[in-house]
């Protein structure tokens, strides 16, 4: 990286659960502009270190900043703002079930813009083509529709309010091939679009390539490798090696009882 | 053997007192978000509308049988000494200050204390909490702060309606059943009444109110653990309420009416 100050910066982050050391150490740049993809198995904490850096789950030790900020040291309004500028999709959408789908869709705007609802649903439509969906869509409600439709109103919402660092849990998990990529292909548009920072977990190698220019692997609670994207299937090391490939044998172990 | 025990008991003091703990903090900051904009009406409207209406009937199916039982079961014991005109206002003390809040309470409890650990259980384990947070929303703010104003406003109105069902069914078995005067059963129970026996029971429904609110959503917020998860969170949120109501309505009817 160059000298510039990274847009997401963690240092020696660490979180443990009772006695299960979660993160031990994550030292992570993020620069502007850059989509990288975190990969790792399941439990290994992925989900855990992007909690993290919404403010969540509050780390036990370490440093997370945005543009050069401690999050640690903000409260109130300020954390609000930094906040602001975050969009999430959830790994299962976690659409709000009692609203439909333009509500949910425009829930940002509302809660951070003040405009009316007549507003609201205007933009909630605009936003709902930018994935494919269609205005007919907009007063259904989530259990009204198919998983993926679900997930693409869960990027409409993340990217309603126009944030500049996206967060994606899992994008593809529970969808079909190509389901899959279709909605890799909208997370790449949007971000191109919003020219926004994202990050993205998954263990899904092919939306791993489809999504990132740049990926790190988490292994036993740090990052073990990070490089472009591109090399994810030929890294050199044998952490990544193992798992890109799904091999059961080599220095991953995963813990089966007999 | 002593020691294990008093360890045991020392590990069950410590969890309650915990416990305790997380219980007041949850509704203090529930309680801070009164005072503190934005304010979300419309959740407010709702669950007023859920708590307050949608148990209408089953507050009002409770209240009718309570009083009809008991003004049937006073006669049965008051004939023996000659006292059958006291069952209207034997009626009208018990429905307004105890049986109205206290079964309205229990009520509510178990419809709507079930569904908001429910409602927010799987909020919390489906990740819609926390998608509140990511979207500038404070939760506690707009999920439990609106539930624990409307249910302490709505039971006071349902135990209104209560009291007057309940003195009703009362009055329907005295005049058809028992042959009382119409006129003068209404005449004792107007008479006997005092302000201060219906202010105190709509004072306890709203205590009843808030607790069963509180339940409801500290359990359903601290959920974990997908399905079985709710359903405990569900049935601890039932219970406690239940507890509490009980226990609370000693302490206010002490507070009340001890000389």
């Amino acid at each position: 990286m160059s000298g510039a100050v990274p847009l997401i910066r963690l240092r020696g982050l660490r979180k443990a659960f009772g006695s299960k050391q979660v993160l031990d150490g994550i030292d992570l740049d993020i620069a502007t502009g850059t989509s990288l993809v975190i990969i790792g198995g399941s439990g290994s904490g992925k989900s855990v270190l992007i909690k993290c850096i919404l403010g969540l789950i509050v780390p036990d030790e370490g440093v997370i900043e945005i543009d050069g900020i401690n999050l640690a040291g903000l409260s109130g309004q300020a954390r609000e703002k930094i906040r602001a500028r975050f969009g999430m999709l959830f790994q299962n959408a976690a659409l709000f079930d009692s609203l439909a789908v333009w509500e949910n869709v425009a829930f940002g705007l509302l809660a951070r813009h003040q405009i009316s609802r007549n507003e609201a649903r205007a933009a909630a439509v605009d936003v709902l083509a930018q994935v494919g969906l269609g205005p007919e869509i907009a007063g259904l409600y989530p259990a009204e529709l198919s998983g993926g439709m679900q997930k693409r109103v869960g990027l409409a919402r993340a990217i309603a309010a126009q944030p500049d660092i996206l967060f994606f849990d899992e994008p593809t998990t529970g969808l079909d091939p190509i389901m899959g990529a279709v909605i890799d292909g909208l997370i790449v548009d949007c971000v191109k679009r919003l020219g926004s920072t994202a990050v993205a977990i998954t263990h899904d190698m092919a939306s791993a390539r489809r999504i990132g220019d740049r990926a790190a692997m988490i292994y036993g609670g740090r990052i073990v490798w990070q490089g472009p994207a591109q090399d994810l299937m030929a890294s050199g090391n044998p952490l990544v090696d193992q798992f890109t490939h799904g091999r059961r044998e080599g220095p991953i172990q995963m813990e089966l009882r007999r | 053997m002593v020691f294990d025990a008093i360890a045991a008991l020392g590990r069950v003091v410590i969890a309650a007192c915990g416990w305790t703990g997380r219980l007041a903090l949850f509704a203090l900051d529930g309680l801070s978000h009164l005072v503190r904009p934005p304010f979300y009406g419309r959740m407010f409207v709702r669950a007023l509308v859920e708590i307050g209406y949608f148990s209408l009937p089953v507050v009002a199916l409770t209240a009718v049988f309570t009083g009809m039982v008991l003004a049937l079961q006073s006669y049965t014991g008051f004939s023996r000494f000659a006292a059958e005109s006291a069952i209207a206002n034997l009626v009208v003390l018990s429905v307004t200050r105890e049986l109205g809040p206290v079964l309205a309470g229990l009520m509510v409890a178990g419809r709507v204390g079930a569904a908001m650990a429910a409602e927010l259980g799987t909020m919390r384990v489906t990740d819609q909490i926390d998608a509140l947070s990511t979207l500038s929303t404070n939760p506690m703010k707009y999920l439990v702060t609106p539930r624990l104003l409307a249910a302490a406003i709505a039971l006071p109105l349902l135990v209104v309606v209560a009291d007057i069902i309940g003195v009703m069914g009362g009055f329907i078995i005295a005049t058809a059943k028992l042959g009382f005067n119409p006129y003068v059963y209404l005449h004792n129970t107007i008479a006997f009444i005092e302000t201060m026996d219906v202010v105190s029971g709509l004072v306890k429904a709203a205590v009843f109110g808030f607790l069963i609110a509180l339940m409801g959503c500290f359990h359903g917020y601290n959920s974990r653990g997908g399905a079985e998860g709710v359903g405990a969170a569900t049935t601890a949120a039932v219970v406690a309420a239940s507890v509490l109501i009980l226990a609370f309505d000693y302490g206010l009817t002490e507070m009340f009416f001890s000389r």
